[in-house]
């Protein structure tokens, strides 16, 4: 597929971000130098090699655990092999991030059988929950699995290797018309949690549903989003990791670095391409090009950043 | 097609009575929204105090119907049911809690 990613210092364009967006390959590696992300040649040796020597993990979404009906009838089996690619991965990842969406119904035995599957790779998984995971009354299906250490419904931060990671949750107390939701309190606590963190900490946010406007007739943005981006302004280096979408996307506005994650269960269509974003039905040979993992790395130093969106497949 | 409440259940067993009686004219009358491509059809319904609405979803994806304050269902997957009894006038605004672009309006006279 023609797709020119050129190794110069000369940053990457706007129109070139979107190329990136629309590409749909084996995978396109993404590194940020000063703040400005610049597309690199895809899967290089020696950029291969030079993330090796670095910080990596990883990013699953939308496993939909009980799914099965077309075009993926065994949700939990795509998961098995979304996680077999990691297992077989030649540099072990630091963690995992689900970004939610864990389960289609939020059964105990579907968050079980997502637990057991997600386990076998051996990693620590850092979980937000999507609004799938949450259609039991008191939500305590997730919370007594994910929900340690968490805060209100489920957000927290943390800090691994100098860069700091914050889940929030944006799928509770949604109101009728409107997207997804944060709320006051959690923007709050997001405020005094990146308050006293010195501007050169790169910043990792994960939620489940995109923190950008990326289609309100869908329903897919976050009401209030725009004022978390507030409080990460200032801060040298910020990566936002979404799911909900089911298909990569990825915009970069500033500093900020906006990505969304393949599902391992089924695709979504592309924004109003479609009567409806229900699953798009694709042939069976071609399941598996549409879902993927993402792995990101992150080099110290000079705080590069590389987001690789594999597929299964293809 | 699974219907959830017991009462919305009683009340279709009450309805199909009245039909086999000779179609005496019911006094509460059971409407139908349906749920594809989510969207709710219709948008709008007009009913009659008495009057029961049963909400039938046929994507793939689970939805629920939520009227703040007033009625909450389950999540439905395919091809399951919410039913709810109107027993006072008002308009009860209606959307999905898990997408909640999906809304619609139930008039009750």
């Amino acid at each position: 597929m023609p797709h020119d990613h050129d190794d110069h210092n000369d940053g990457v364009s706007r129109r070139h971000a979107l190329e990136c967006m629309i590409w749909a390959g084996t995978g396109v590696l993404w590194t940020v130098s000063g703040g400005v992300p610049k597309s690199l040649s895809l899967l290089d040796k020696a950029e291969a090699a030079t993330a090796a020597s670095s910080f990596t993990f990883l990013q699953i979404s939308d496993s939909h655990v009980g799914f099965d009906k077309q075009p993926n009838p065994n949700a939990l089996g795509t998961l098995q092999e979304a996680v077999d690619k990691i297992k077989a991965l030649p540099n072990t990842p630091a963690f995992m991030l689900h970004t939610g969406d864990i389960t289609h119904l939020a059964k105990p035995a579907q968050f079980d059988n997502a637990s057991q599957v997600i386990g076998s790779a051996g990693l620590d998984v850092h979980y937000v929950p999507g609004e799938h995971d949450f259609l039991d009354e008191e939500i305590k299906f997730y919370k007594e699995r994910y929900g340690k250490g968490t805060k209100g419904p489920g957000y927290y931060s943390f800090d691994a290797n100098g860069v700091h990671f914050v889940g929030l949750v944006n799928v509770v107390d949604l109101k009728a018309g409107g997207l997804g939701n944060l709320g006051a309190e959690q923007l709050e606590w997001l405020e005094s949690d990146l308050k006293g963190k010195s501007k050169s900490t790169p910043v990792v946010v994960f939620a489940h549903i995109p923190l950008w406007s990326v289609y309100p007739q869908w329903g897919w943005g976050t009401e209030d989003g725009a004022r978390a981006l507030e409080y990460l302004k200032g801060f040298g280096s910020v990566t936002v990791l979404n799911g909900h979408i089911h298909q990569v996307m990825q915009k970069v506005e500033g500093n900020v670095t906006f990505h969304t994650a393949r599902s391992t269960a089924f695709l979504q269509p592309a924004p109003g391409t479609a009567q409806s974003p229900g699953p798009v039905k694709v042939e069976d040979s071609k399941l598996r090009s549409v879902l993927g993992i993402a792995s990101i790395n992150f080099k110290q130093g000079d705080q590069p950043l590389a987001i690789i969106d594999t597929p299964l497949q293809g | 097609m699974k219907v959830v409440t017991l009462r919305g259940l009683g009340l279709a067993l009450a309805t199909a009575t009245l039909l086999q009686l000779g179609g005496v004219s019911a006094h509460a009358e059971e409407l139908q929204v349906t749920i594809d491509n989510f969207t709710f059809t219709p948008a709008e319904l007009k009913v009659k105090v008495g009057d029961t609405v049963t909400w039938t979803n046929h994507d793939d994806i689970p939805h629920t119907v939520v009227s703040a304050g007033k009625f909450r269902s389950k999540a439905m997957d395919t091809d399951n049911s919410f039913s709810f009894t109107f027993t006072s006038a008002g308009d009860y605004k209606f959307f999905c809690s898990l997408h909640p672009h999906m809304t619609g309006m139930i008039k009750v006279e």
